[in-house]
């Protein structure tokens, strides 16, 4: 189990738990990161500010600090 | 025509069309009300509500009006709370006989969320499939029939950008409206058995005009409330008994370690993704799409930020060149117009006040309309082909070093044109604190009113030649850019850390496919906003101008005018040829400065000289600065009248520039030197000289602190400046 900004690029994922708080916690919910979501890390902005992300065919971006609040279990290469 | 039908008739039926934000919504409703949108806004707040009305073959004339773009109904602010209420028609929002909502099928169970709490609500819905036509493989399908099956409502595939599918939605629409039942779903997610308490609970607590007695809405509200309400919202009209309530559950679960929010939100997902099989063959993507290749290169830092500069270059040179000849050609019209209604009407106060009052109003207004609609061309596109997400994404560091969200950029660089488009573009921002943040400092960049100010006194006052190479001029022009921007950043910086603190707020932003945008939507969407301008600046603008240009010509004493008559009597009597006609002009404009002296402005211009003195500043150039308060290039054509040289003075004009080079004061002192020049190029970078701004920033904040506070700060912060410049210029002996 790793927090997602560990993960490295184009790498899949699986999401365990997010923590952090409650109104943004519910909005990740909603764009469905939800525990047992696949995602993808596609891309980093410069020194890892922040990262974007692909869930259900969307691609998310949020930063660094919060996306590390996302614990995820890298899956097979 | 039955005359008392005229007007609104609350009797038509209402469809609302709610959606997802990148979906097409606006597109698609442009598309089906063609030339009969109207744009008004939500009442209270600012976000634009579209109208339109369109004829069904047996519903009749029917409404449509939309529901802001949003990934979910729960909500955190009033703003967000709209989705909800529009939805279910409440809050004094009318009961929609329809909820259209649009979904995007190339993100379809993302979509369905939003889709599933519209199902809840139990109102009729009828599901508009859109971009159908660009799922990303051949291979993905989606079969709208077996969907109109899991879902238990009507579903109908359609390109909202070229128009197909619409006539199908239209009649659909119509048999919905004939038929609600056939489109209420009856198949929904059902709440495990502990959350069903939980909901009941809620329920119970609930005003009796949320659910008007309807089981299935009551239950859609109590959800609503459990995710919605919290102690930090900023949700309007919650009763307190439903917010205990809503604590009290959450407190409870939170006891025996459960989650409200992830049981509501996988309850939800958990259904969509049962059904989804049913309709969606989905394809495993293996390479990567347009969209990502696009990303590659412009959200790479090598290359995104060179290509991203080069965007806003091409923007920057078209605001100031391109925007030219429109400018031009304004100024003429409207100095052609002044000239032939001078012509017809006779001489006297009314001529004055619809030649120099109104008509010169009016165009100091319009004179501002051709950067105006290129900024909004420029913006639009940039939504609307999904870049703007991608600048947020770029410029999202160095912002938020400055306590901005990155979104602020693109309002900052308007403000470049105009503070007042930039203020109305903050809207893309979510939250009241960032947008209150940008609409501060906004108006501290260098618009285009302060163009003409600073080119009259650079080339007055300051040599035109060589420095290091470098001219003088150029680069005092170059500095006060950059002194603006710095000094807008600082603002920022500080407001941000101080009265608008507030905790950082997670940034979470979609990066939409990239899109080619629909002209006419995006024509459309431009011009509306420049209507808007138009009617709010305007009207703000004209009302100052003429309000100026009363306090400039009253009151007008006829003991004044006297001595002025008896030495043009005596200058017609003994000189003759052009010794006379020269003698006549010199009386003229010691006769217009006298009036000046003694005008209204000019009492205030005395009045506030002593707090302008340590700034180096005379009475004149008070009541020049009173002039810029209506606008800030303005200024110019005030000194044209201060010193006599007539109104219809541009900032090129050289008899404006000598009459300011040889003023001085009655010791001998010459009133300009470059160091007054400088403070007063300081003065006018900070200050708000603009009550069009005020007008836009009360209305946005529907609040009277902000505009007084800006005024304030700004006002206070220009004066520092100024003092520090002048008074520090003379102690460093500076002239």
């Amino acid at each position: 189990m790793t927090p997602l900004p560990c993960l490295p690029r184009g790498r899949f994922a699986r999401l365990i738990q997010v923590d952090g708080d409650r109104g943004f916690r519910r909005r990740l919910l909603e764009m469905g990161l939800l525990p047992g979501t696949q995602v993808r890390l596609l891309r980093y902005s410069d020194v890892h500010d922040l990262v974007e992300i692909v869930v259900r065919g969307c691609h998310l971006t949020l930063r660094g600090a919060e996306a590390g609040q996302i614990m995820v279990e890298p899956e097979a290469a | 025509m039955d005359a008392s039908k005229k007007g609104s008739s609350p009797a038509l039926p209402l469809v609302v069309v709610a959606g997802n934000p990148n979906t097409g919504k606006t597109t698609l409703f442009n598309k089906l009300t063609g030339q009969r949108l109207k744009v008004g806004n939500y009442p209270g707040i600012t976000i634009d509500r579209h109208l339109g009305k369109i004829k069904l073959t047996k519903s009749g004339d029917i409404e449509l009006a939309d529901v802001p773009g949003a990934y979910s109904l729960a909500a955190r602010s009033e703003e967000e709370q709209i989705a909800l209420l529009a939805s279910c028609g409440s809050g004094g929002y009318p009961v929609p006989d329809v909820v259209l909502v649009v979904v995007d099928a190339t993100q379809l169970t993302r979509n369905l969320y939003l889709v599933v709490q519209l199902l809840e609500l139990g109102r009729p819905v009828v599901v508009a499939l859109n971009m159908v036509d660009r799922l990303h493989a051949p291979e993905e399908r989606i079969n709208a029939e077996a969907m109109e099956k899991a879902l238990g409502v009507p579903v109908v595939p359609i390109s909202a950008k070229d128009g197909q599918g619409t006539d199908q939605l239209l009649l659909t629409i119509d048999r919905v409206l004939q038929d609600p039942t056939s489109a209420i779903c009856e198949s929904r997610w059902k709440p495990n058995e502990t959350l069903a308490r939980d909901v009941e609970a809620v329920r119970l607590a609930l005003p009796e005009d949320w659910h008007c007695g309807d089981d299935r809405r009551s239950q859609a509200v109590a959800l609503w409330a459990l995710l919605s309400v919290d102690d930090d919202d900023e949700l309007k009209g919650i009763p307190d008994n439903v917010r205990e309530c809503v604590a009290a559950r959450r407190e409870l679960a939170a006891k025996e370690s459960r989650d409200i929010d992830e049981e509501i939100v996988r309850g939800r997902f958990d259904w969509i993704d049962r059904v989804a099989p049913t309709f969606l063959q989905e394809f495993k993507q293996t390479k990567s799409t347009r969209s990502e290749r696009l990303d590659s290169l412009l959200l790479n830092p090598w290359t995104g930020f060179p290509l991203f500069l080069l965007a806003m270059g091409v923007l920057f040179q078209s605001l100031f060149s391109w925007a030219d000849p429109g400018i031009g050609a304004v100024e003429t019209a409207f100095g052609w117009l002044g000239g032939k209604v001078g012509e017809w009407l006779p001489e006297g106060f009314f001529r004055d006040l619809i030649t120099e009052g109104i008509i010169a109003g009016v165009g100091s207004v319009v004179v501002f309309l051709p950067q105006i609609l290129l900024l909004f061309l420029f913006v639009t596109i940039m939504e609307a082909s999904g870049y703007m997400a991608r600048v947020a994404f770029l410029m999202d560091r160095i912002m938020r070093l400055m306590g901005l969200n990155g979104k602020a950029f693109v309002p900052m660089l308007s403000g470049f044109a105009c503070a007042i488009p930039a203020i109305m573009a903050t809207r893309t921002m979510e939250r009241r604190r960032d947008r209150l943040v940008t609409m501060m400092v906004v108006p501290l960049m260098t618009c285009s009113a302060r163009l003409p100010v600073y080119t009259l006194i650079i080339a007055t006052l300051f040599p035109a030649n060589m420095y290091f190479g470098m001219p003088v001029q150029g680069l005092l022009m170059v500095f006060m850019y950059v002194f603006s921007t710095v000094i807008a950043l600082a603002a920022a910086a500080v407001l941000s850390r101080t009265l608008l603190k507030g905790p950082s707020v997670p940034l979470l932003m979609e990066l939409p496919p990239y899109r080619m945008p629909d002209l006419r939507t995006v024509l459309r969407e431009t011009w509306e906003k420049g209507r808007v301008f138009l009617t709010e600046a305007g009207t703000v603008i004209l009302v100052c101008t003429i309000g100026l240009w009363l306090l400039l010509s009253f009151p007008k004493d006829a003991e004044l005018d006297a001595p002025f008559d008896e030495r043009r009597a005596v200058a017609e009597q003994t000189l003759t040829g052009e010794a006379q006609s020269e003698t006549l002009a010199v009386i003229d404009q010691e006769q217009a400065a006298s009036h000046l002296r003694n005008s209204y402005a000019g009492q205030m211009g005395r009045s506030v000289e002593p707090a302008l003195r340590p700034l180096g500043f005379d009475w004149k150039i008070g009541v020049g600065l009173i002039g810029a308060f209506a606008a800030r290039e303005v200024f110019v054509s005030t000194m044209g009248l201060v010193y006599g040289v007539g109104a219809d003075v541009d900032e090129g004009s050289s008899s404006l520039r000598d009459r300011i080079r040889n003023e001085s004061h009655k010791s001998g002192e010459k009133v300009y030197t470059p160091l007054v020049g400088m403070s007063l190029m300081i003065f006018f970078a900070l200050a708000c000289q603009c009550m069009a701004t005020i007008a836009v920033v009360r209305r946005e904040t529907d609040s009277w602190f902000w505009p007084l506070f800006m005024f304030g700060y700004m006002t206070a912060l220009a004066w520092g400046a100024s003092f520090l410049t002048y008074q520090g210029g003379l102690l460093l002996g500076f002239e």
